[in-house]
């Protein structure tokens, strides 16, 4: 857990302050992410944790080893920052140190012996999908992404219970920023920390938090919440100007397929009889269905108009479906998938492609509508 | 284009570097050689004005080699001097709190630059008197500069966001000055002392003036004496000392250069 309780930081010579009178919980195993525009004091604010900065006035407090409620500011700023993991943009991996050694910063400032931390260090770059041997290698021999994982797993090496990232995918390219991302979410699963996430980028912000804190120049709190409810409710006109006109499409980000879909849809069996299969498209009223076998595995699809006056078995006309969606993806990905392909539904299917539902544009749409319908029923 | 440019950096990295030490340094051996050998040796007759001059009977390639010993010792003291002074100042110059200072400390290593080297020997004889002493000091002085100057920007020019990095992990500021800026900064500092101690092999053979002896023992006895050959003597011999110690070093600082990250 983090607790921002009231406050406050001007910088030496400033009228104004840098981060204003901020009250905020990040509970524990969450990420929260700070987000708003240059000057809004998004870094700053999170350089108070560790005390990089510190604050003019208030208190914060972590939840340490021994999971007692500590204020920074009473503690020793080295040991402080000892025990919490720091991930920066540019990541500032040291140029002259092997991944190893990089790895085992913190590690070996508070003495952990050679093997323990050589042991860490693998278990890590495991963790990151990374070969074993990239140990013995320097920073400039990995690529961009690669040293942000790298940048990554030096800030957990420890397994603080408490980290700090400031636009850690910030220096990368679109592609395996998402990559990273992604990624990152899945660790974030199985290790729970409690985490401080800068960012400038509000779609970064929506997709990494748990919750999100949006800071006006000046540092003043416009609102803090989950990212659904900022989408949803936005505070004020600064926060919708901030996330966006497009904020009903980005809420489709939040929302997963598995969600809204036709979790019982009209299939036919790839043995099945012609005739049978035309009665029960007709009787459903469906111009083509998805044919699956018998452990549910996708086929492909049969129309009803290569089928009429036919006989034989529904495999004999099968044609081979373009796409399918997993359970996980999210909603916006899926319609985007359904325009690409320009069908009118699409088979949904688990990790072994086994058919799980349908959906369709339809089912989408009413998706937003409810949630508009919810969102302004609150705002009267 | 490219071809080109390559095709002119490889012809100017062969003319300089390995003429210079593989061609033209055997070749003014054996000038200074014939030289000493038959010039010097032969003609210089015992308990005559030239030999008094060079303060021994026996000129040859003994002498010489003690001159070059000579000249060695002044460099290597005045430089070692040196960088036990100026790399401290440099990196005291990039402290908090120190940094206002480094327009004093840069400037005062400017002035020891600055000066000329043989006025600066002329004030300081005055103060310190001749000799081997004197000559330290004036080198030592020369040498400051590059060094403090090398030092300061080597650790400034260390990457922001590693020193960031390093503080919000919980080095210490002792940590990250030994452990990152310090070998980070290294090869500038390096390339500091390198330039000190090339400036100093010319430098030091105006030691001969206020007998610090060295290779300029030569030169300053053949100019009153009209004796072209002990002045080329001592000139070659300080010319070539010039390029060798460059050489070294230089293949040294090839090999510390850091792998830098571009992020």
């Amino acid at each position: 857990m983090i607790k921002f309780e009231n406050v406050t930081k001007i910088y030496p010579g400033m009228s104004s302050p840098a981060v204003d009178n901020l009250s905020f919980t990040v509970p524990t195993g969450e990420i929260c992410t700070i987000v708003g525009p240059s000057g809004c004091g998004k870094t700053t604010a999170m350089k108070l944790v560790n005390r990089l900065i510190d604050a003019t006035d208030g208190a914060i407090h972590v939840l340490d080893e021994r999971d007692e409620m500590s204020n920074v500011l009473e503690m020793d700023p080295i040991q402080l920052r000892r025990s919490i993991g720091y991930i920066i943009q540019q990541i500032g991996l040291f140029p002259h140190r092997t991944i190893l050694e990089n790895i085992g910063t913190v590690p070996q400032l508070l003495d952990w012996d050679e093997a323990r931390i050589r042991h860490r260090a693998e278990e890590l770059v495991t963790m990151m999908n990374m070969p074993v041997d990239f140990l013995e290698r320097y920073p400039h021999e990995l690529s961009g992404g690669q040293r942000q994982r790298i940048g990554v797993a030096r800030g957990m090496a420890t397994d603080p219970p408490v980290m700090l990232m400031d636009e850690p995918f910030g220096a990368i390219d679109p592609i395996n920023r998402n990559i990273l991302q992604n990624e990152f979410l899945r660790l974030q699963q199985e290790i729970k920390k409690t985490i401080l996430f800068v960012t400038h980028d509000i779609d970064e912000a929506i997709k990494m938090g748990d919750k999100i804190c949006i800071l006006n120049v000046g540092g003043l709190l416009e609102q803090y919440d989950s990212p659904a409810n900022i989408l949803a409710y936005p505070a004020n006109e600064f926060v919708e100007d901030f996330v966006g006109a497009d904020r009903a499409l980005k809420r489709l980000n939040l929302v997963r397929v598995e969600e809204v879909m036709n979790s019982r849809p009209p299939l036919l069996q790839a043995t099945q009889d012609v005739e049978q299969a035309v009665g029960f498209m007709t009787e459903k009223k469906i111009r083509f269905a998805y044919v699956v076998d018998s452990a549910q595995t996708l086929k492909g699809y049969v129309r009803v108009k290569d089928l009429k006056g036919k006989t034989g078995w529904v495999e004999e006309y099968l044609e081979p479906a373009a796409t399918s969606i997993q359970l996980t993806t999210n909603l916006k990905d899926a319609l985007s998938e359904m325009l690409v392909v320009d069908y009118a539904n699409v088979c949904v299917v688990d990790g072994q492609n086994r058919v799980r539902g349908l959906i369709d544009t339809k089912m989408i749409h009413e998706s937003v509508i409810e949630s508009n319908a919810v969102a302004e029923g609150e705002e009267v | 284009m490219k071809e080109d440019t390559n095709f002119w950096q490889r012809l100017r990295r062969i003319t300089i570097k390995d003429m210079m030490s593989w061609t033209v340094i055997p070749v003014l051996m054996i000038i200074v050689s014939v030289l000493v050998y038959n010039r010097l040796l032969l003609t210089i007759e015992p308990g005559s004005m030239e030999a008094n001059m060079l303060g021994s009977y026996e000129i040859g390639f003994k002498r010489v080699g003690d001159a070059i010993t000579e000249h060695l010792r002044l460099i290597l003291v005045s430089t070692s001097l040196a960088i036990a002074v100026a790399v401290p100042a440099g990196i005291l110059i990039t402290r908090q709190g120190f940094r206002d200072f480094s327009g004093l400390i840069l400037g005062v290593a400017n002035v020891g630059q600055s000066v000329p080297s043989i006025a600066i020997l002329a004030v300081f004889m005055g103060i310190l008197g001749i000799g081997f002493k004197t000559a330290v000091f004036a080198l030592w002085l020369y040498a400051l500069l590059p060094i403090v100057r090398n030092t300061a920007i080597g650790i400034e020019e260390v990457d922001p966001n590693v020193i960031e990095a390093a503080t919000g992990m919980g080095m210490t500021s002792r940590q990250i000055l030994l452990q990152i800026e310090l070998p980070l900064s290294f090869p500038v500092m390096f390339a500091g002392m390198r330039t000190a101690a090339v400036i100093n092999v010319g430098t030091a053979a105006l030691g001969a003036f206020i007998g610090a002896g060295g290779l300029g023992t030569f030169i300053i006895a053949g100019i009153p004496l009209m004796r072209d050959s002990l002045i080329l003597v001592g000139a070659i011999l300080t010319a070539i000392m010039a390029i060798l110690v460059d050489f070294i070093l230089g293949k040294i600082q090839d090999r510390l250069v850091v792998p830098t990250a571009s992020a």
